[in-house]
């Protein structure tokens, strides 16, 4: 499979107010620290961690929404790290993002029709094409082609959250960064929604970057997961085998707090002692330490890299990971 | 206490569409009958309506021409012939106070519509691109609110010479700063919105997101401050003609009428006195007009 992303040490710090006045050293806050890893055409790669770790600011770099600190993203094997103006929009045609928020992503004062239309103005696709384009989008994604003069707030977050997809497949983009898509939405419409992209990636041979804290959906939607914590990759891998042999111990201890269908089965539940670490302020050497239960001495000296843990290419970033050399290169 | 489920608010997916196209007008009529159920901006909008009638068919209201004078008749008291009694020169007084509202309704939307354009412009694109350009356009408009507002007004009269016109210009210039720094505060906070992310995602330029996703945005404390500036424009004109920079003889504007009458203050008090209430009921149609739109535009204050 050909690869559409390469992310090389993505670096996205924020500048902070400093504190003292005339104070030479000015804090920054370490949003994405040095996070690298590829996504494949036609695949979908799950982004998790808990709130706060880097997860969005993530997506949001790639698609240049914000200005990356440092690091390298390559597109279609074009460094698009630099890109500006008018290159920069056009590259947006072949990006886009879903966001979290079906409520807060549709401006209010806008009709259906010209949310879902607006990119396609904007890249002067004719007024014909755009009516055509509109009613088959809305078919696709299951609105009613007759509400298309409504607004917003005639919806319900389920289609709300529709009207967002619609907008932006409207492009006909190759990689939709989907921003915890389906976390505010109902138990019931998340599914929905969630098949609505299965049917719409299959269609559309559209590549995604799901984020999300709800490791079940990650599961079923992901073909590879990469989990994050405090700004870097602990563990990146096949979604199977990160589900069944976690290898880092942040990974495990995330997914022994996923609840089982079935009750009955004896499961250790490992607790996370403390809380997230600040990251304006992180831990030394390996991030996690302060929260690990195998924590030893060399975790809070000497920062583990990310190596490969099992033959098909799972990555961890853990002192303790058994290292396997790989037998081919994948 | 006995358990009270909250009734449940029907998505919008389960209702009829007739019921849905009636939800979305009813917001309009929500807020007009909000606007409405305000006793004081009921008769804000009450007075509004009585200038813009009076405006509007004037002549069939006036009695008598506003500009005939008759110095035979100077000076007279109000009588039936004269309703509000007559000037110095034996003009009908109520008859140039309904000519004066016509001009008065020109100054307050020429004044305010200056100050609209230019602030919101101002305001908008300080506020949008934020940085340097933020700052300069903020402090230029501190400097300008450092003047007392009448000052300012009398000092840009003094330079562009005294008429109606250059009053208005002057009153709208004093007026820019309200609205630039409002629209400033509504535009720093809907910029931060998802929707304008995601216009940016979908590869708007920044003229295309100012002016179809903020500002719209931010219409309504644009339209409370214009109903509210309204009143003060029509003040600082009047103010502004009061002391003869403004509109000249023998027009009918109020300030310059109340101008006009003060020699004969303690003589023919209702030459100042009838122009002065107009003017009061002007200002005061206006202020509790728009302070009724606030309070049913807020979103807040809904029950």
């Amino acid at each position: 499979m050909k690869t559409l992303l390469e992310v090389h040490d993505l670096k996205m710090h924020f500048p902070l107010k400093s504190e003292k006045w005339f104070s030479k050293e000015k804090p920054v806050l370490k949003a994405v620290d040095g996070v690298s890893f590829s996504v494949r055409k036609g695949e979908t790669l799950g982004l998790v961690g808990e709130s706060g770790c880097g997860k969005s600011t993530t997506g949001r770099a790639i698609l240049k929404l914000l200005e990356s600190t440092a690091g390298q993203i390559i597109f279609k094997g074009e460094d698009i790290t630099h890109y500006k103006g008018e290159k920069l929009r056009k590259l947006r045609r072949q990006m886009q993002l879903i966001f979290q928020d079906p409520y807060a992503s549709l401006n209010p004062r806008k009709t259906i029709a010209s949310i879902i239309t607006e990119p396609m103005k904007i890249f002067g696709i004719p007024k014909e094409e755009r009516r055509k384009k509109l009613d088959q989008l809305l078919d696709v994604v299951g609105l009613n082609a007759s509400h298309k003069q409504r607004y917003p707030h005639e919806f319900s977050g389920g289609q709300r959250q529709r009207i967002g997809i619609a907008r932006s497949l409207a492009l006909e983009p190759e990689l939709v960064i989907c921003d915890e898509p389906v976390s505010a939405l109902d138990v019931s419409i998340q599914a929905q929604v969630i098949n609505l992209m299965e049917d719409l990636q299959q269609e559309f041979d559209l590549t995604y970057i799901f984020i999300a804290h709800d490791l079940s959906v990650v599961h079923h939607i992901s073909d590879r997961v990469a989990v994050m914590y405090l700004g870097e990759l602990v563990e990146i891998g096949e979604a199977n085998e990160v589900y069944q042999q976690p290898q880092h111990p942040y990974t495990q201890a995330l997914l022994s707090a996923v609840p089982e269908a079935t009750p009955d089965r004896e499961k250790e539940r490992i607790l996370l002692k403390g809380d997230l670490p600040s990251p304006q302020n992180p831990p030394a050497g390996c991030k996690f330490h302060t929260r690990c239960p195998l924590a030893e001495e060399i975790c809070r000296v000497k920062k583990p890299e990310l190596k490969r843990v099992s033959e098909d290419g799972q990555m961890a970033a853990c002192h303790f990971a058994k290292e396997v050399v790989a037998a081919a290169p994948v | 206490m006995a358990f009270q489920p909250e009734p449940v608010q029907e998505p919008a997916s389960m209702l009829a569409p007739e019921k849905q196209a009636m939800k979305a007008r009813k917001m309009w009529v929500d807020s007009l009958l909000r606007i409405m159920k305000s006793k004081t901006s009921f008769i804000g909008l009450l007075i509004i309506a009585l200038l813009l009638i009076t405006a509007l068919f004037a002549p069939l209201i006036a009695s008598h021409d506003p500009a005939a004078q008759s110095i035979v008749d100077r000076y007279q008291p109000p009588s039936g012939k004269h309703i509000l009694g007559t000037d110095e020169l034996g003009r009908d007084i109520f008859s140039r106070i309904v000519y004066g509202t016509r001009i008065s309704i020109q100054i307050g939307l020429i004044a305010v519509g200056i100050s609209l354009i230019i602030g919101v412009l101002l305001g908008g694109i300080a506020g949008y691109f934020g940085r340097w350009i933020d700052q300069v356009i903020m402090r230029i408009i501190d400097i300008m609110m450092a003047f007392p507002s009448i000052l300012l007004a009398i000092a840009l009269v003094a330079v562009l010479g005294p008429s109606l016109r250059n009053a208005m210009i002057a009153v709208g210039i004093v007026g820019i700063p309200q609205f630039a720094r409002i629209v400033r505060g509504a535009v720093l906070s809907v910029k931060e919105t998802e929707y304008i992310e995601a216009a940016r995602a979908i590869g708007a330029k920044d003229g295309r997101i100012l002016g179809q996703h903020v500002l719209p945005n931010c219409l309504a404390p644009i339209i409370v401050q214009a109903t509210l500036s309204i009143g003060t424009a029509i003040l600082d004109a009047a103010g502004l003609s009061f002391l003869g920079l403004g509109a000249q003889p023998p027009s009918p504007e109020w300030g310059a009428m109340l101008s006009d009458g003060r020699a004969a203050l303690q003589t023919a008090p209702w030459v100042i006195t009838f122009p002065g209430i107009a003017i009061f009921l002007v200002v005061l149609g206006f202020n509790l007009f728009g302070d009724g739109l606030r309070d049913a535009l807020d979103p807040r204050l809904k029950q």
